[in-house]
């Protein structure tokens, strides 16, 4: 299949600022060697635990973080630099649904003003024509079209988060970025989102990296999860291949210490010791090795810890303390 | 005999127009001595409303208890003074916040915290009340905590700061935890860890827990017994296998079929619940469940508040005609 997005050993660093001078004195490594792709029309689920760099690598795909080093192309095209009239042209292509829709809309606009604003920035159409694009666009997320003259406090948060959506969708993107779109909702609300996510998906054949902190839900919405740990890549396979036969001591903790809705499973879940470690000072081997205090931790030292492909698209980090 | 007996619970809290909007309404609860109670619902239904006023922790002036009754070992703490209910606080019955970094003092040490509870309702020295302390960090899976002790919040990580709280709640041996969203704010593999160290303590102590959640998957680990609340309003309470296995009233049905899970179909559309959570302002008299309800009301269920039947063995659910009448269906 054709591979629309392709994220090669991406790294993102921030300096660590203390001191006096308040010189860098450290380096966070939030995102530390990420290759990833994402063919068109696929949706690409991203797990982790806070801390991973799983926002900072959504971010830094839609330009609101600048990669130290690696690169992000777009059907072949350079990504990531955002700046001048390219930048402005590569911005329409990869859009973004944040987490709280609370704070994601402007509070002293419509909600017509807010759907409108990306069709000004980027001079798209005349005033009419962008009218009823964003008239197509609340239909599209299912909002009454009376919504156009209200501000965003007058809705729920479900509805705040359909805003939010049809926001990122007025540009026809390419890509869709959704960081956390429905951990902010409740649960009678959350299933309704989920179900408009993917009523958009299958009809407008959209491409998505789709980040949560919740294995239940990205494996409802995705074809392929990616399981991040401390700025790197540890696992990713087709959903099904992922839950049902995790290879990675990670992925079989993350899947293991969900609570399910299923009284018969009952006291089963597992639970994992320890903490993340810091991206400011990871240990020098494994750090999920390190975390749990494996006993074939001081063999990961030194080990490169890449991907390989274990099985036809299921590739896991080559770490001789997590898969054995 | 019940540990903690509440009828007819009625809190409302005054809007800016001296109008009492009404969040809980009507609520039974009782717990017996090692249970686990949990408290679902979605945010604004009550559930955290409820759990303060069992501590009459209700923001003043605003929040007042209208009717009811609490009874804690048989004494009303409604008609308590402000003395007697404070040596019941954080002795007898502990509670455990959300929001570990909202709960504890930024600017004191975290050992200053704990050693507190022992000050003040165990009558110890500062020397005293320091072993204890570290005693008890140590019970809830504080590494080195000697040197924990004289840190602060900030310097340790959500789920450690979440322990604090949870030995400062349990400092005491309380016969109550009331615990409101203890997990909310961590993440899986850590609220893994902190529900794994709640029920050992628990069961350690034989203490009962009020475990308020809107994680379903959390009530069914760890409850023995559910309540499921709606706009202000307990619609069904059962032990916990038979709320998962035999959910009677629609709202109940409709949230345990609308969560994703690791076995069910994907992409694939959930079910759903439609509409949205009532506002306080308009909640009717009768069955507030009407409106998303995928069955018709008649006026008489839209007027009368249906009461709580028990249906089998301690599976109580509101007699709601409508709201039931589909589930009997769905089950023939």
């Amino acid at each position: 299949m054709e591979k629309l997005l392709k994220i090669s050993q991406l790294k993102v660093h921030f300096p660590v600022k203390g001191g006096i001078w308040m010189r860098p004195v450290a380096t966070c490594k939030a995102v530390d060697g990420v290759s990833l792709e994402i063919s068109k029309g696929e949706t690409l689920g991203l797990v982790g635990e806070s801390g991973c760099g799983k926002s900072t690598l959504a971010r830094t795909v839609v330009g609101l973080n600048e990669p130290t080093t690696g690169e992000i192309l777009l059907d072949g095209q350079k990504l990531g630099d955002y700046s001048g009239n390219l930048g402005k042209k590569n911005r329409k292509r990869v859009q973004m649904v944040f987490q709280d829709p609370a704070e994601s809309l402007n509070s002293r606009h419509t909600v017509g003003q807010i759907l409108e604003e990306p069709l000004v920035v980027h001079k798209k159409g005349d005033q009419g024509e962008r009218a009823s694009r964003v008239k197509e666009l609340l239909n599209l997320v299912g909002l009454p079209l009376a919504s156009v003259a209200r501000y965003p406090f007058e809705f729920s948060g479900g509805q705040r988060q359909r805003i939010g959506i049809a926001r990122a969708l007025v540009l026809n993107p390419e890509i869709l970025v959704l960081d956390e779109p429905v951990s902010a909702l409740d649960l009678s609300i959350r299933s309704q989102v989920i179900n408009l996510l993917l009523k958009l998906k299958n009809r407008l054949g959209l491409t998505c990296l789709f980040i949560s902190h919740d294995l239940s839900v990205v494996r409802h919405l995705s074809d392929r999860i990616a399981v991040m740990y401390l700025g790197k890549v540890v696992e990713i396979a087709s959903a099904e291949e992922l839950i049902n036969n995790p290879l990675h001591a990670y992925t079989r903790s993350l899947i293991g210490a969900i609570p399910q809705a299923n009284p018969k499973v009952h006291g089963e879940f597992s639970v994992l010791s320890g903490e993340v470690p810091s991206p400011i000072n990871p240990p020098p081997g494994c750090p999920f090795g390190y975390r749990v205090g494996s006993p074939f931790y001081t063999e990961s030292i030194g080990q490169s810890l890449d991907l390989k492909e274990f099985k036809p698209g299921h590739f896991v980090q080559d770490c001789p303390c997590c898969v054995i | 005999m019940s540990l903690l007996e509440v009828r007819g619970l009625e809190v409302a809290f005054e809007n800016e127009e001296g109008e009492d909007l009404v969040v809980v309404d009507g609520v039974d609860l009782s717990l017996k001595p090692g249970q686990t109670l949990g408290l679902v619902g979605e945010s604004g239904c009550g559930k955290s409303v409820s759990a303060l006023s069992l501590l009459r922790l209700l923001p003043q002036p605003t929040g007042k208890i209208l009717n009811g009754s609490i009874l804690w070992k048989g004494n009303d703490l409604l008609t308590m003074s402000n003395d007697e209910i404070r040596s019941i606080r954080g002795k007898e019955i502990g509670m455990v916040f959300q929001e570990p970094m909202n709960a504890l003092n930024p600017a004191h040490t975290i050992g200053r915290q704990v050693d507190e509870v022992f000050l003040t309702h165990q009558g110890l020295d500062r020397k005293q009340a320091r072993v204890h302390t570290l005693k008890m960090l140590e019970k809830v899976g504080i590494p080195e905590p000697g040197i924990r002790a004289n840190e602060y919040p900030h310097q340790l990580s959500g789920g450690m700061r979440q322990r604090i709280v949870i030995a400062i709640a349990l400092a005491c041996e309380p016969d109550l935890i009331i615990a409101d969203e203890p997990t909310t704010a961590l993440d899986v593999t850590i609220q893994a860890q902190v529900l794994q160290l709640m029920s050992k303590l628990q069961e350690q102590s034989g203490a009962s827990l009020l475990l308020i959640t809107h994680d379903l998957g959390v009530v069914a680990q760890t409850c023995d017994e559910v309540a499921v609340m709606y706009a202000g309003r307990i619609v069904e309470r059962a032990p916990m296998r038979r709320l998962f296995e035999f959910p009677q009233h629609a709202y109940t049905r409709g949230l345990l079929a609308s969560i994703p899970s690791l076995t069910g179909p994907v992409q694939t559309e959930l079910p759903v619940i439609p509409g949205m959570i009532p506002a306080l302002a308009d909640l009717s008299s009768g069955c507030r469940f009407a409106p998303r309800s995928p069955y018709a009301h008649e006026q008489e269920w839209l007027d009368v508040r249906a009461p709580l039947v028990e249906i089998e063995d301690n599976h109580w659910v509101e007699d709601c005609p409508a709201c039931r009448r589909l589930n009997s269906e769905a089950l023939s």
